[in-house]
């Protein structure tokens, strides 16, 4: 039994479907990266996991999502507050933004503590959790506030606070794109080495490709509310079926590539509510054919352990 | 000559303590020294907080430089009386991060576009203004059908583009680009670097390119500079610097740069440690408490900046040149 399982999941904001069939499937232990341009709703499929999405506006319309079997989408509230933290935990983009500002950084991380592992709540376990993430001097930094540290150390006292509740899932939403690119290589080793040492599952969402291989086994890509592929991250890395994979791999530049202009994608990613007929990527799509806007194509198996949803993608 | 010239320039912000400490300063530039060649593109990397933001507000005098000199076409920056720096203002414009903050969402696109036409009275009348306003969006790729939009009814994107045909409605000579990209998705990053490639083309403009992302900088520009504390550390033609660092800062920098190859056997090295802080930088070299290689004396003596014949230079006493 995998520890998250989504089946079909619909969500919509008020009558605007956002996320739109999305299936995935997660190991005990494993790692899947969520990518796609900003908007496509990979942080909508995030926050549904543990049912975060405020509802209304939000709807799960359809759909369903085993946690270790059971529908997080039938839960009551006292079995949603078990799961939360407990089961599954979350460190997102902004850390300053999700730190209390006013609670010395060791009393947010006891708190934690004291909901989820009582009998642990003490100073050593704080000062334990902190120099697991790698923070030095944890005994004197647990009396900082969160605004006397710096944008790398906020991201990890998220991790250590994550961790406290001793998660089987960590649900890390665009966890470095705040960070410096040297900040970033230490948060991802973090996450890879805590992955070895715990055991603990990793969904990573994430818009830059680059950091995908180093952390994730397996990469759904996201477009307009649907995945687009999904496969291994090296299958999918060295070889890009589907055409939006393709083309989003070839947009960024590369260091040491010389190239006179870079193949951006034409367009944008079009709103929820406006999603085109037929393939939701056809407008931008340079193989694009007279079919592809009226017919509209499924996610189907391409080759052993690969989904695409494009019916001219070469194999 | 070049046409930016930027020599030893400090920019020390005063900034108060605890009460019973004395005051002190934040040295978030601190003897710098840069060149921008006429039609070049020189692109700023490094951390978060080491100063390329207030270097470039320094360079188009919106923040007051503490010491040094810079000279722009021919003529001494900091020594303009403020009533003269709207003359330079026309040559040198600047283009921020984030598209949104730096427009006014209550005027049209138009008017943002028309604005700087008319404060330095560069259209004679309206025809002729509104036909400006119109080849201007045009040429950043957006139809001038929609000039009386307001901001929030664009995409990121676009809105760059908007801020885009804003700076080149004076047409100035030098750019200053604020992490122009970093905002946006890599799908839409390509397009407004494509972009500001063709300007430069066409018009012979120059860029002081500020950017963390260094796949980007080696992609844009011809020059780079790496900044550190408020230093440049090392400066080079933009491939040969990415290829071949000399200094173990950029060497660092480099080799965290993600890469997409899920084959490529990289050693990456991991620094340890923050950056730290401009309030009290370190003495010596102001790498040295991160630095893998550092020795003896790089605690004491601080490295200079010499450039070679090669046009290369690592402030570092190991590096080779
Ligand atoms: N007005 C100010 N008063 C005091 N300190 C300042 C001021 N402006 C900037 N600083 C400080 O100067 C240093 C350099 O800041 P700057 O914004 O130039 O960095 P940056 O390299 O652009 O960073 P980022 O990549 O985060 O944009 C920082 O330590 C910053 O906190
Ligand atoms: N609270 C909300 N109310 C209305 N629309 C929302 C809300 N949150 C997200 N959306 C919309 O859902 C879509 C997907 O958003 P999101 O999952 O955040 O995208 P991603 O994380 O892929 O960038 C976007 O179009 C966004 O505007
Ligand atoms: S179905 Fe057609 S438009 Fe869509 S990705 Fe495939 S080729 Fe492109
Ligand atoms: S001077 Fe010393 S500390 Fe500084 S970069 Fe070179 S080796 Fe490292
Ligand atoms: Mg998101
Ligand atoms: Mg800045």
């Amino acid at each position: 039994m995998p520890l998250l399982d989504i089946r079909d999941l619909r969500i919509d904001f008020g009558s605007t479907r956002v996320v739109d069939g999305v299936s995935l499937s997660l190991a005990e232990g494993g790692c899947l990266a969520m990518v796609g341009e900003s908007g496509c709703g990979k942080s909508v499929t995030a926050l549904s996991i543990a049912r975060l999405l405020p509802t209304p506006p939000a709807r799960y319309a359809a759909g369903e999502i085993a946690l270790q079997g059971r529908d997080v989408l039938r839960m009551t509230p006292a079995e949603l507050r078990a799961i939360r933290g407990g089961v599954v935990s979350y460190v997102f983009q902004e850390p300053g933004a999700s730190l209390n500002p006013v609670l010395r950084v060791g009393e947010q991380i006891r708190e934690t503590l004291r909901l989820h592992r009582p009998r642990e709540a003490g100073e050593t376990e704080v000062a334990r959790l902190l120099k697991q993430v790698g923070i030095p001097a944890p005994e004197q930094r647990t009396r900082d506030y969160p605004h006397q540290l710096s944008g790398g150390m906020q991201q990890r006292v998220m991790i250590a606070m994550a961790l406290a509740a001793a998660p089987k899932l960590l649900v890390a939403d665009e966890p470095t794109t705040a960070l410096d690119v040297t900040i970033q290589a230490q948060i991802i080793e973090l996450l890879a080495e805590l992955r070895r040492q715990l055991g603990m599952a990793i969904l990573l969402i994430t818009h830059n490709l680059g950091i995908v291989g180093d952390l994730a086994d397996r990469v759904a890509v996201m477009y307009a509310g649907q995945i687009v592929e999904e496969a291994a991250t090296g299958d999918l890395l060295r070889r890009p079926l589907h055409p939006y994979t393709q083309a989003l791999l070839r947009s960024a530049p590369v260091l040491g590539r010389k190239q006179d202009r870079l193949e951006a994608i034409p367009g944008t990613v079009p709103v929820p509510g406006q999603w085109p007929a037929g393939c939701r990527f056809a407008p931008r799509c340079p193989m694009a054919r007279a079919e592809c806007r009226e017919q509209v194509p499924v996610l189907a198996p391409r080759g052993g352990d690969r989904l695409v949803r494009c019916p001219f993608a070469e194999t | 000559m070049p046409l930016l010239d930027v020599q030893d320039l400090r920019v020390h912000f005063p900034v108060r303590g605890p009460l019973w400490s004395r005051p002190t300063v934040v040295r978030a530039v601190d003897g710098v020294s840069l060149t921008v060649e006429a039609g070049e593109a020189v692109g700023l990397v490094g951390e978060s907080g080491c100063g390329k933001t207030t270097l470039g507000r320094a360079i188009l005098r919106l923040v007051e430089p503490t010491a040094g000199r810079i000279v722009f076409d021919g003529r001494e920056v900091t020594k303009l009386e403020r009533g003269a720096l709207r003359g330079l203002r026309r040559r040198m414009q600047m283009v921020f991060q984030d598209p949104f903050n730096s427009l006014n969402p209550r005027r049209t696109v138009g008017e943002s576009v028309g604005e700087a036409l008319d404060i330095h009275r560069l259209a004679p009348n309206r025809a002729a203004r509104s036909e400006r306003i119109a080849g201007l969006l045009t040429r950043v790729g957006l139809d001038p059908a929609h000039a009386d939009r307001y901001p929030h009814e664009f995409s990121g994107g676009q809105r760059q583009r908007i801020g885009i045909a804003r700076a080149l409605a004076v047409d100035p000579q030098l750019l200053v680009c604020d992490e122009p990209v970093s905002a946006l998705d890599v799908s839409v990053q390509a397009q407004v670097i494509n972009l500001l490639r063709d300007v430069q083309r066409e018009r012979g403009l120059a860029y002081l390119f500020i950017s963390h992302d260094l796949a980007v900088v080696e992609h844009f520009c011809q020059r780079i500079a790496v900044m550190y504390l408020g230093r440049v550390v090392e400066t080079g033609p933009a491939r040969a610097v990415c290829r071949q660092p000399r200094h173990p800062y950029t060497q660092a920098l480099l080799s965290a740069v993600p890469v997409v190859d899920p084959q490529s056997k990289r050693t990456r090295i991991i620094l340890t440690g923050e950056v730290p802080s401009p309030l009290a930088p370190p003495p010596g070299c102001p790498f040295h408490p991160r630095c893998p290689v550092a020795e003896g004396r790089c605690r004491t003596e601080a490295p200079a900046l010499r450039i070679g014949r090669d046009g290369r230079a690592a402030a570092c006493h190991l590096a080779a040149d």
